[in-house]
């Protein structure tokens, strides 16, 4: 029983010695170890095995569904005119009006987009071609194999008994006291590898949060002390990183950076297509951003209002965000005084699953200054990144990011661009949206965001009856013509 | 994990289904989920505000008429199986059927896809496609686009053409008649993948 309560005591100081030494301080020094892309290897490794072992059972069981990342038809990309010429070429008449079956055009074009669309395959998360042995992102899982799902099992154990409480002690030891980190450390053992009892994992949740983001309150109120002069803003900049790079660490982010030449420089705006509230995290990681956003209550709003005594963030109340102008006027202030920080923009408006790149709001594109494009691209298959609002609260999603295996993530800064004369706000921002499309290997779509809530507008439906009208009234002034030439004759 | 058939389970009915629609189960399985995502705020049915949210059906000049497709006289909510059966009339044609078999007529066959069609105009389902009702379809397909007097011209021709028995109105053989070079399979057929 002694012997067995020492080798107990020595694999927890070398737990803790591993906790520390490993993740805590290099994660405040922003140092990596290497070892985060050396398990990122293993684990595809793995999973390719996994998919090919998947693959292979399918072949057995045909009535086994194979997922299909591109919608679940086969459409015909023909335009309307085209369709309608097959159509009408097997009646007898020549240049013929109105045929019956023009309705037939619509209605199949109708009941393809009740099959699949390309909006609402968006707004959920990316079906795999392969499958990450998370059960979460394959919705037609079947059983396939024994040694499957024994490696099933042993992922779910690693990931919540393993990196779950990791990733909670690295929040945990912003705090400098080696005391407490001890005490958390050993909280995030006990309730690791003891059984979760739901209790406890929820305080053990409100306990990080509070911690971690108590020091970000702490450190930027204490800067605010300082006068305005350099040293400040080099103060403010180290506390904001560090606060980032911890939250990064802690959801086992890797984040690759390209192009670091063309970051965003002051007074300019950085755009970026958005797929979840992290990718704030995944910006500031690599510079200080100014953030635009509402004036929240309760502790959202403490935090707000403590980050922008160190350094100008533009917080907006309420009121001030239905009216265009205020919002407009304001971001154009801050980017004309050329000294402050990038101002971080997200024109989508809502988060996209990131398969795809949808309308980028002109409201942006109005203020003037320079545009600094950012690409973002989420790697699927070691983790769904995406934030389907309507499914899952923060608090879920949160949960869901931290128990999956890693989030890996390519950010590419794209040169600036600015307005050319002759454009106006919405053909500048439908061309900043293709270039980030194109850098970040996603479909650039015209669909504006917000359809994930309201209805489309009826310029469009007038649109489709522009186009149709100009196929019945070429026919029938052809006929016309035809008739009238009879006549004469 | 599951066995094979625990997504099935989510399917009422869903061998009888199969029988009548035409679809496999694979195919079940992948309109569920659409349902499903449809369905936003998971009722379990659809209404009609959740057929209007999708912005390729809004955009469509016939679209009201498609969704009232869906909805059997009276009813304001469709549930699964009178989802499926519907679409199932876009499935393409099955040619090598088995010819001597009692099985019923399935969805997909040519006579019920002209149906189908058919009743996009007959709106009052009572047989016949009227001068009224032609006009109601052209008025929905092209807007403001073209005057009142190009409208009654073409709905008139459109008329002359198909009506043979000279009552003034389409019926459905008539409807059939017109469109029998058609090849209807292809125009009126959904391709799923596999």
């Amino acid at each position: 029983m002694e012997d067995l309560w020492t080798v107990a005591v020595a694999v927890f100081q070398l737990w803790i010695f591993v906790v520390v030494f490993f993740i805590t301080l290099p994660a405040m020094f922003g140092l990596s170890l290497g070892v985060t892309s050396v398990y990122i290897q293993i684990l595809v490794k793995l999973l390719e095995w996994a998919t090919i072992r998947i693959q292979r059972g399918r072949q057995e069981q045909p009535s086994v569904p194979a997922p299909l990342p591109n919608g679940i038809i086969e459409r015909a990309e023909g335009s309307m005119e085209e369709e309608m010429e097959q159509l009408r070429r097997s009646r007898s008449l020549e240049g013929g009006e109105f045929a019956l079956s023009d309705a037939l055009y619509f209605c199949k074009k109708g009941l393809e987009s009740i099959v699949d669309d390309q909006v609402t395959q968006r707004f959920s998360s990316e079906e795999l071609a392969s499958w990450n042995l998370l059960t979460r992102t394959n919705q037609n899982f079947r059983y396939i194999s024994l040694r499957l799902t024994i490696f099933w099992g042993i992922g779910v154990f690693v990931r919540y008994c393993v990196l779950f409480p990791l990733r909670s002690v690295c929040h945990s030891s912003t705090s400098h006291l080696p005391g407490e980190a001890l005490i958390s450390a050993l909280l995030a053992f006990a309730t690791g590898t003891a059984a979760l009892t739901a209790v406890k994992q929820f305080s053990q949740r409100i306990t990080l949060a509070i911690i971690g983001l108590s020091w970000l309150v702490i450190g930027t109120t204490l800067v605010g002390f300082l006068p305005e002069n350099s040293v400040k803003y080099w103060l403010s900049e180290v506390v904001h990183l560090t606060c980032y790079r911890i939250c990064a660490r802690a959801l086992s982010a890797t984040i690759r950076y390209h192009n670091k030449e063309n970051r965003p420089q002051k007074g300019g705006i950085c755009v970026a297509n958005h797929t979840t509230p992290i990718d704030v995290v995944i910006l500031a990681n690599d510079g200080c951003y100014a953030m635009v956003g509402q004036i929240h209550g309760g502790l959202m709003g403490v935090i707000q209002r403590s980050m922008v005594r160190s350094c100008p963030h533009v917080w907006f109340e309420r009121s001030e965000m239905k009216d265009r102008h205020a919002v407009t006027s304001r971001l154009r202030a801050h980017v004309a005084a050329k000294t402050k920080l990038p101002i971080l923009i997200f024109p989508e408006g809502t988060c996209i699953n990131n398969t795809s790149v949808m309308m980028f709001k002109k409201g942006s594109f109005e203020i003037g200054g320079t545009i600094h494009p950012v690409a973002i691209k989420y790697d699927p298959r070691l983790g769904d990144a995406f934030w389907n609002s309507s499914k899952y609260n923060m608090v879920s999603y949160l949960l869901r990011t931290m128990t999956s295996w890693a989030i890996v993530v390519n950010v590419w800064y794209l040169p600036p661009m600015t307005i050319q004369d002759g454009e106006d706000a919405v053909q500048f921002a439908n061309r900043v949206k293709s270039a980030v499309a194109c850098r970040g290997g996603l479909l650039d779509l015209a669909w504006d965001g917000s359809l994930k809530r309201g209805k489309v507008k009826d310029a469009y439906k007038e649109e489709q009856q522009k186009m149709y009208s100009r196929v019945i009234v070429r026919q029938n002034s052809i006929s016309a013509t035809h008739t009238r030439r009879d006549d004469q004759s | 994990m599951g066995s094979s058939s625990s997504s099935r389970n989510k399917i009422p009915n869903a061998q009888e289904l199969m029988d009548q629609t035409g679809f496999s189960s694979a195919h079940l399985l992948r309109l569920r989920d659409r349902f499903e995502s449809l369905d936003r705020n998971n009722r379990g049915y659809l209404s009609r505000d959740d057929f209007e949210a999708l912005g390729g059906l809004a955009m469509n000049p016939i679209g009201g008429r498609i969704i009232e497709a869906f909805f059997s006289s009276g009813q304001d909510t469709v549930d699964f199986s009178s989802f499926v059966r519907i679409l199932a009339h876009f499935r393409p044609t099955d040619r090598n059927r088995n010819k001597e078999g009692t099985q019923q007529e399935l969805p997909s066959s040519r006579t019920r896809k002209l149906k189908f069609a058919f009743q996009l105009y007959d709106l009052d389902r009572d047989g016949k496609i009227s001068r009224e009702e032609l006009l109601q379809v052209l008025r929905a397909m092209l807007g403001l686009q073209v005057t009142e007097e190009q409208l009654q011209s073409i709905a008139e021709r459109a008329i002359q053409e198909a009506d043979l028995d000279k009552d003034d109105a389409i019926s459905f053989d008539e409807f059939k008649k017109s469109l029998e070079k058609m090849d209807i399979d292809t125009k009126m057929s959904v391709s799923f993948l596999k």
